[in-house]
């Protein structure tokens, strides 16, 4: 298989999800299967090929710096799943657990 | 001829002449809704009321002689993936369910300002990842030409919503046959304009380089009108290009003179079905009818579109939904249940002595973004997040990414070779007619082949349109696929409207009861 169970899980972390054994095992199979797939693109040949990251030929596109209004503080936080007036709430990142 | 049956250019005529009202044609639209939406599911919401109360109001305009927009009272129905400002914007996703966006898109901006009637949200694959709908967090869309069968994804419930005669017009996003696969399957016409031609600004992100909103309509002719008032430069969004914008109004009803069809023998080769291989060269015939000429071009890239379509697209949804992180907006998970079930793995560790575990414990937040995605994002949505976390994570982002930018150039080459000596490609959209709800859920590989024809239009960044082409022997319909160039939109809009001129496909409506 080209992916492994164990790389599934580290890579569940690195993406932030959380899988069920029951779901590691499903998406090993699938990814690998995925995966396998992909191999297809192994025989085109693109040594001398320059990376398509975008279809346009456009690159830094500048506009007048000019104020506008932001977004005001209530509007931003109006779709907070926790908040208090000020500022968006998560569970502490340092010390003990609460 | 009743007025759900109309075409927004018939409808927009009455309406210019004061024969019939947009209250009478929203009403018309929502009585249709109400009568069959319960098993189509075409729509996540609608709003009725806010809809009669916008086409009261420009009635009232019109009695008053004041100048109106370009789409004044007709009704449109937008992709739930387009955010609309105070009103839910879901993507089909339990992770935005209570999503309401602080501003609206560029593209609802500019139907407000041309006078639409927005009519709701319609239903999609989640975040627009899927071909089938099945992938909606709240229940599948379901094909108005039977009801057992997917409506083809992402936009099924815009193409469905047409199709079922509940709007005039719907408003789509195509990133790797969005628009135009679920047209297809619904017996509709769905355009995937040039990238940047349209501003994704207020677009939910799902594949930034590949994502373009677009018309869904009964004709080619309402698809121009549509793409009017979306198309033009956005200062908000830095890759929709500064260009003016053809009148396409005017232009899609002059016939291509001399036109250069190519067909690409790729496109015909395994896993195409009979019936649309059939309807899809019926329709070539058509235009060598019309006095085109036919030509054999090559697109000797075209197999490896799936295959670099889908490391490409998941690699830039696993970077942009990495947004979704509970804190900000959308889906939390139960935060004391999430704490009680850490603090239990930790107890359990210490008490094994596993210290090595211990270390790689989440910490409070890391567990709650993982807790929560995992809750709010449905099984193709992780899917994809996993395979471009996968493709762009150290040691593979050469094999996998950067490999499949390389092959991406060499299918937009292939492109602009073929269009040296065609002015359109034709070929299918779709394999198949649209599948049973089910088939293929268990098998994601087989759902992603789906895309075989489309998926390349999104790489290259060119034009692309579905064009209804026929039925199978079940009923079911076949969509003729039209690819032109970069901001060849009305090369292509014309090359569908003389077909439509000369056939009737577009005009079926399906035996809803």
């Amino acid at each position: 298989m080209p992916i492994s169970r164990e790389e599934v899980e580290k890579v569940s972390l690195l993406g932030r999800l959380l899988l069920s054994p029951q779901e590691l095992e499903t998406m090993t199979g699938q990814l690998g299967q995925i995966l396998d797939y992909m191999g297809l693109l192994e025989e085109v040949d693109t040594g001398q090929v320059e990376p398509m990251a975008h279809a346009l030929d456009v690159s830094d596109v500048f506009r007048d710096d000019e104020v506008r209004p932001g977004l005001p503080r209530e509007e931003a936080l109006a779709n907070a799943p926790n908040r208090d007036d000020e500022c968006y709430l998560v569970p502490a990142v340092l010390g003990e657990l609460h | 001829m009743s007025l759900i049956d109309q075409t927004a250019t018939e409808l927009l005529a009455g309406l210019g002449s004061g024969e019939i009202t947009s209250v009478a044609v929203t009403q018309a639209c929502l009585d249709q809704i109400e009568r069959h939406d319960k098993n189509v599911r075409a729509f996540l919401r609608v709003d009725a009321q806010a809809a009669l109360e916008r086409a009261e109001q420009i009635d009232r305009r019109r009695k008053e002689g004041r100048t109106l927009g370009r789409l004044a009272g007709l009704p449109v129905a937008l992709k739930d993936v387009l955010c609309t400002r105070g009103e839910p914007t879901t993507c089909a996703s339990r992770m935005l369910e209570d999503f309401r966006p602080p501003y609206d898109a560029t593209v609802v901006t500019r139907l407000r300002a041309a006078d639409a009637v927005l009519l709701g949200k319609t239903n999609m694959d989640e975040f627009a990842m899927g071909g089938s709908n099945e992938n909606s967090a709240f229940g599948p869309a379901h094909n108005p030409w039977d009801l057992t069968r997917i409506p083809g994804g992402s936009s099924g419930g815009a193409a469905a919503s047409v199709a079922a005669r509940m709007t005039p017009l719907a408003v789509g996003s195509d990133t790797g046959g969005s628009i135009r696969e679920p047209a297809a399957l619904c017996g509709v016409t769905g355009l995937k304009p040039t990238y940047g031609r349209v501003s994704r600004y207020g677009l939910v992100a799902f594949a930034s380089s590949l994502d373009q909103i677009g018309p869904l309509a009964q004709t080619a002719e309402d698809a121009a009108l549509l793409l009017q008032v979306l198309a033009g430069h956005d200062p908000l969004d830095s890759t929709s290009v500064d260009r003016p914008v053809p009148d396409y109004c005017e232009t899609v009803r002059r016939p291509l003179e001399g036109l250069r069809i190519g067909l690409v023998p790729e496109y015909f080769g395994e896993g195409l079905d009979a019936e649309v291989e059939a309807a899809v060269r019926q329709a070539v015939r058509v235009y060598e009818s019309l006095g085109a000429t036919v030509k054999e071009v090559s697109l000797p890239h075209s197999k490896y579109a799936v295959a670099t379509y889908y490391i490409i697209a998941p690699c830039e949804a696993s970077s942009n939904l990495a947004r979704y992180d509970s804190a900000h907006y959308g889906y939390r998970t139960d935060q004391k249940r999430m704490t009680a079930e850490l603090q239990a793995q930790r107890k359990q560790l210490e008490e094994a002595g596993d210290q090595a575990a211990l270390d790689d414990l989440d910490n409070p937040l890391i567990r709650m973004y993982r807790r929560s995605r995992a809750e709010g994002f449905g099984a193709e949505v992780k899917r994809r997040i996993m395979l471009g976390t996968y493709a762009l994570s150290a040691g593979y982002y050469d094999a996998y990414y950067l490999k499949a930018l390389k092959v991406r150039r060499l299918i937009r080459r292939d492109f602009d070779r073929a269009f040296q000596d065609v002015d359109l490609i034709a070929g299918p959209v779709a394999p198949t007619p649209a599948f049973p709800i089910g088939e293929k859920v268990d098998d994601p590989l087989s759902m992603y082949l789906f895309d075989l024809y489309t998926a390349s239009t999104n790489l290259a960044g060119i034009a692309g349109i579905s064009v209804p082409c026929g039925f199978s022997r079940g009923g079911l319909p076949i969509g003729l696929h039209l690819q032109g160039p970069t901001f060849a939109e009305e090369i292509v809009l014309r090359g569908a409207h003389m077909f439509q001129q000369a056939t009737d496909w577009h005009r079926k409506s399906p035996p809803l009861h």
